[in-house]
C-alpha cells in the first residue's frame, strides 16, 4: 500500500498529535485513512463530528434527515443560529470543512433504517451513534453486530450521560445490556426530555476519544465497560458489563437475525 | 526524566550517518515533530543528521529524541548559528 505522506501543511496541523509518542506521524496517518459513521447531527453528533474533523479522520459520514431548529441550539454547537431550517448534515459539513480542509465528508439525509442501514454502514471502520431515540439506537446495535462493526454508544437524559464501546466478538453489546427496547409507559415523557446542553458535550467527546483510540490502536477501549455521568455531582464511574451468554442478537443462539424497526414512542425529537 | 549528557562533537568528528534533515529555518516544536516523523520511516539502528539553526532546538531535539527511546550520538556546531545533530534510531521497548 502506498503511504500517505504529511505535507507541511498536515506536519503543522497536527504537531500536537504527533509529539505523542503514542500517536506519531504514524498514528496520525491511521486517522487520516480513517473512515468514520457518525449517527445523528445532533446534541452528541456535534461534537463528535467537531473533533473527529479536527483531529483529521479522513472520511467522515453524517446521518441525518433533519434540519436545524432554534431549540437544538442550546447544545449542537456545530450549528448556528443563520442555521436555522438547514439541513443538519449540511450545516454540520459546512463547520467541519472550514475548520479542516484536509477531510471528505459525506451527508447521508435520511433517517436509518432497517432497508438502508446496511448499506450505509458498509463503507465504514467504526459507527458512532449519536442518536437520540431507542429504535435508532437499537438498530444500529444490531446492524453493527450483524456486520461485525466497532461501534462507539453514547446516551444523554437531564444530568446523566453514559459511553460504551462496542466491538462484536470482544465484549458485549448493547443488547447484552439492555435486551428489549422499554415498554412506551416506561419511556420518560416528552415533558421529560430536558438536558443540561454541556452534557452532550461531554458525552459526545469521550465517544470521539474512543473512535481515536481505535483507529490508532491506542489504550484501553470502554469495552465491556460502561462510563456512567453525572453532571450535578460531577461523578463519573466505570460499570463493568459482561457479555450475556443469552444475548438475542450476539449470543451463540441469535434470535435476532434481521434488523428490526421498532416503533418511536415520542415524536418530540428536537 | 533523567538529563541526557549531550555530547559535543569537534568540528572534525562525523559519525557515519544514513539520512540527512535539513531544518534551517524551523523552530521548535516543528524541529522535533520532523526529526521524528523522519525517524519513524528509517530503520532501527540507522542514524539521522539533522541539521538545525534554532538554538533551543539543540536542546530539544536532542532530549525528546532520547525521551523516545533514541540514542543520541552526539552535537556537533558547524556554523556559528547552526549545529548538526546525530540520533541513532532505537524502538522504545
Ligand atoms: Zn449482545
Amino acid at each position: 500500500m502506498k503511504k500517505l505522506e504529511l505535507n507541511d501543511d498536515q506536519v503543522k496541523r497536527y504537531s500536537r498529535h504527533i509529539l505523542l509518542p503514542e500517536v506519531g506521524g504514524k498514528g496520525q496517518r491511521k486517522l487520516l485513512e480513517g473512515r468514520v459513521l457518525v449517527i445523528g447531527a445532533g446534541g452528541l453528533g456535534a461534537p463528535i463530528s467537531f473533533y473527529l474533523a479536527a483531529a483529521g479522520v479522513g472520511n467522515i459520514g453524517l446521518v441525518d434527515g433533519d434540519t436545524v431548529e432554534v431549540s437544538n441550539l442550546q447544545r449542537q454547537i456545530i450549528h448556528f443560529t443563520h442555521d436555522i431550517g438547514k439541513h443538519k448534515t449540511d450545516s454540520a459539513r459546512e463547520k467541519m470543512e472550514a475548520l479542516n480542509p484536509d477531510i471528505k465528508v459525506t451527508v447521508h439525509k435520511t433517517r436509518v433504517s432497517s432497508e438502508n442501514i446496511l448499506s450505509i454502514i458498509a463503507d465504514y471502520d467504526i459507527v458512532v451513534d449519536g442518536s437520540d431515540n431507542f429504535p435508532t439506537r437499537y438498530l444500529v446495535n444490531d446492524a453493527c453486530v450483524l456486520s461485525g462493526k466497532p461501534l462507539s454508544h453514547g446516551g444523554i437524559f437531564r444530568f446523566d450521560g453514559q459511553v460504551t464501546t462496542i466491538v462484536p466478538g470482544k465484549g458485549p453489546c448493547y443488547r447484552c445490556l439492555f435486551p428489549e427496547p422499554p415498554p412506551p409507559g416506561l419511556v420518560p415523557s416528552c415533558q421529560e426530555a430536558g438536558i443540561l446542553g454541556v452534557v452532550a458535550g461531554t458525552i459526545g467527546v469521550a465517544q470521539a476519544t474512543e473512535v481515536l483510540k481505535l483507529l490508532i490502536g491506542i489504550g484501553d477501549p470502554l469495552i465491556g465497560r460502561l462510563l456512567v455521568y453525572n453532571a450535578l455531582e460531577m461523578k463519573f464511574r466505570t460499570v463493568k458489563v459482561p457479555k450475556n451468554p443469552q444475548c438475542p442478537v450476539c449470543g451463540p443462539h441469535p434470535t435476532i437475525t434481521e434488523l428490526i424497526d421498532y416503533e418511536e414512542f415520542c415524536s418530540l425529537r428536537s | 526524566m533523567a538529563q541526557e549528557q549531550m555530547k559535543n562533537l569537534s568540528a572534525d568528528e562525523t559519525p557515519p550517518f544514513d539520512e540527512t534533515l535539513n531544518i534551517r529555518g524551523e523552530v521548535c516544536p516543528y524541529t522535533f515533530v520532523r526529526s521524528k516523523l523522519k525517524l519513524e520511516d528509517m530503520d532501527e539502528g540507522q542514524v539521522l543528521r539533522v541539521i538545525v539553526d534554532y538554538p533551543p532546538a539543540i536542546k530539544n531535539v536532542p532530549q525528546s529524541a532520547a525521551n523516545e527511546g533514541n540514542e543520541v550520538i552526539g552535537i556537533k556546531q558547524i556554523e556559528e548559528r547552526a549545529w548538526e545533530i546525530y540520533i541513532r534510531k532505537r524502538e522504545k521497548k
